[in-house]
């Protein structure tokens, strides 16, 4: 048998509201979550990523379905009997403790002696760098040092899963970026299951080993970063994900998988087609912008061309719109290299060039 | 450079006299209405009674003498003045009772006020400030009616035949503590719940979330963080419930006399104006000496939070 999961989400329904008001948070959510993963819940906000994870703490129970923790159902124990602690977004300190109480709250409810606690807070605050701060009110503390205190706090008694709930959205860019790398260690010290629920598609891309991502209650695709990046299973996640270009088209033509497509704009392209797509139907072309350059409109491989609409420089690249033929613009961009700048102009006709499979053929 | 430092110096004085005079107006009234009238009882306290109330302005410690001793009048020896003892203990353990009593029965209703939504919180609010509007005569004549011997409490419970004979509730101590209950539960349920309402509800997930139990919950985590509320509540109901007046004469009829009796008996059928502010001084420092001893025994529990 393969070892279990760390949290096995299946069929859960969490409807708020009554009557005509009454929708659906989760929306029949399938999940599983591997033990020792960094795991991410990512949609925008409302699409019902902390309610899963509410349900996960046990601050919320499901209508309908199966939650299980290591295998065991947990779907009707109480938050405080489950091995499970969360990290809240405000970091729900204790005001009325100092930071070591606070980390050593967890182990007092649970029971341990007074000399474990204290031994298991030290080497908590030393594993977030905070020993010196032991003694101090939560109030004093800097917003970065109340997420560590927070950390330290959920990490104590050694749960099974770690829930994050936006942790890292009231921070500044700046600590944001150290704390990344910071909750990266932790879990990679601890061993701890994380699930991670984030609105920050870089946040989850750089950190998470596995994406789900949602929309309207409903998870949409599960995935490694590369998958959710480069094969988005809809254009909702293409879109949420990244930026994207996207270019309509109808399909002409289908042969074993691959489909010749007409773009609105007027060129055609060949492309691995959707399963159960067939002939006349409405598609629609991604490609991030990364992944298109720039060239003269008469090289070879040209494949879109148009005059340049609008050129942002951004630091260590530049956004080039080009507007093709049907009026939309097509993003490239490109990285900055010294001796480039002045290159090139609005107004400037030029190309488009990419590989063919940098292209992903979506229904609709 | 000297003259600038002087300049500064002028400037410094020109702002802490512009302060004193800016405040001068509040001076004026705490000293007109709080430091003038009790002086005055003060220096009361130290005179003769007058024969038909009032004072004569000779010197006399014969009034606080009297708030502790009895002096025989037959043979002039003195005594332990029993019945005003009893009446200080009577009225410290009334109060004391009436503010538990309250911290009882307010502590779950703020509680459930603070974690209504929002907008009904507002409506519950101002249910519990209706008594207010009513003078509290009346609402003591309410309490009545529900004790006494003809009242509602023993027609209902003769009529369904628990009792015989009406029970006697009204003119006991009980009768006075369930009329200062009543009457100053509001008073515990304000504060109580300014303080609950600052509480952040994600306090409490993240007590659950650290296995604290719903008691250890409320232990650990929702009354540490209301202990401001319960001090400020505890001396709002506490020092009126020591000096009530009105609630222990109609309840607690001729006998059951509380603070607020004896000294009211003094200025009047007593005629006695010295032994009246001599005891009015006595229940003052009884307050103060509580307060002192209960927020210091509180506060430290509480320190730094604020």
């Amino acid at each position: 048998m393969a070892e279990l999961s760390a949290i096995e989400i299946r069929g859960v329904f969490k409807y708020y509201g009554f009557g005509e008001a009454r929708f659906a948070a989760v929306d029949g959510a399938n999940l599983s979550i591997k033990q020792n993963e960094f795991f991410t819940l990512l949609g925008p906000s409302g699409c019902g990523k902390t309610t899963l994870l509410r349900l996960i703490a046990g601050f919320e129970f499901p209508a309908e379905g199966e939650l299980l923790l290591h295998g065991e159902d947990i779907a009707a124990m109480p938050p405080f009997k489950r091995p499970i602690n969360t990290v809240f977004q405000n970091y729900a300190l204790f005001p009325h403790m100092t930071v070591a109480d606070n980390i050593g709250f967890g182990l007092r409810m649970l029971g341990q002696s007074k000399d474990k606690v204290d031994a298991r807070v030290s080497e908590m605050l030393k594993l977030v760098r905070m020993e010196q701060l032991a003694k101090r009110s939560t109030s004093q503390l800097s917003g970065g040092q109340q997420q560590r205190v927070a950390l330290a706090r959920a990490l104590a008694p050694a749960p099974k899963v770690l829930l994050l709930d936006e942790p890292l959205s009231a921070l500044d860019y700046k600590l944001r970026k150290e704390m990344q790398i910071e909750l990266k260690r932790l879990q990679a010290e601890t061993g701890i299951t994380f699930v991670f629920v984030t609105h920050d598609q870089e946040e989850a891309l750089t950190m998470s080993d596995r994406i789900a991502v949602m929309q309207s209650g409903k998870i949409l695709q599960i995935g490694s970063p590369r998958d959710i990046y480069d094969r988005p299973a809809n254009r909702f996640v293409a879109d949420f994900i990244g930026e994207t270009n996207f270019l309509k088209g109808k399909v002409t033509a289908i042969k074993d998988g691959s489909g010749d497509i007409a773009m609105n704009c007027g060129v055609s392209l060949s492309a691995p087609a959707p399963a159960a797509t067939s002939i006349g139907d409405e598609v629609t072309v991604m490609l991030r912008p990364e992944h298109a350059r720039l060239v003269g409109v008469d090289d070879a491989g040209v494949v879109l061309s148009g005059p340049l609409a609008d050129v942002i420089y951004f630091g260590t690249d530049t956004y080039y719109n080009v507007a093709l033929s049907d009026g939309t613009l097509f993003t490239v961009r490109q990285q900055n290299r010294p001796g480039e700048e002045g290159g090139r102009l609005v107004g400037d006709v030029v190309g488009v060039a990419f590989p063919s499979d940098a292209i992903r053929v979506l229904r609709g | 450079m000297a003259g600038q430092s002087a300049l500064i110096e002028n400037e410094q004085r020109r702002d802490i006299r512009n302060r004193w005079l800016l405040s001068a107006p509040a001076l004026l009234i705490i000293l007109l209405a709080a430091v003038g009238p009790l002086l005055i009882v003060v220096v009361y306290s130290l005179l003769t009674p007058g024969p038909y109330g009032d004072v004569i302005w000779k010197f006399s410690t014969d009034s606080w003498i009297g708030v502790f001793l009895e002096r025989d009048i037959f043979d002039d020896t003195l005594s332990v003045a029993d019945a005003h003892l009893g009446i200080f203990l009577r009225s410290v353990k009334l109060s004391i009772l009436t503010t538990i009593a309250t911290l009882v029965f307010g502590f779950p209703t703020a509680y459930f006020i603070a974690t209504r939504p929002a907008r009904s919180r507002e409506l519950w609010l101002f249910l519990i400030t209706i008594p207010f509007w009513t003078n509290l005569l009346i609402r003591t004549f309410a309490v009545l009616e529900v004790i006494r011997n003809q009242g509602v409490i023993n027609t209902l419970a003769m009529r369904l035949g628990l009792i015989d004979s009406p029970m006697q509730m009204l003119f006991t101590d009980g009768a006075i503590l369930v009329g200062m209950i009543y009457v100053y539960l509001p008073l515990m349920v304000l504060p109580l719940y300014a303080s609950m309402e600052k509480i952040d509800f994600r306090l409490v997930e993240a007590g659950y979330d650290l296995y604290a139990t719903p008691f250890r919950v409320l232990t650990k985590i929702i009354i540490p963080l209301v202990k401001p509320g319960m001090i400020a509540g505890s001396i709002l109901v506490f020092i009126p419930s020591l000096g009530a007046y009105v609630t222990p004469s109609m309840l607690g009829g001729g006998k059951n006399l509380m603070l607020g009796n004896l000294i009211e008996l003094q200025f009047g059928q007593g005629r006695n104006w010295p032994l009246g502010s001599a005891l009015s001084i006595t229940m003052m420092l009884i307050v103060m000496v509580a307060l002192l001893a209960y927020v210091r025994n509180s506060a430290s529990g509480v320190k730094a939070h604020g």
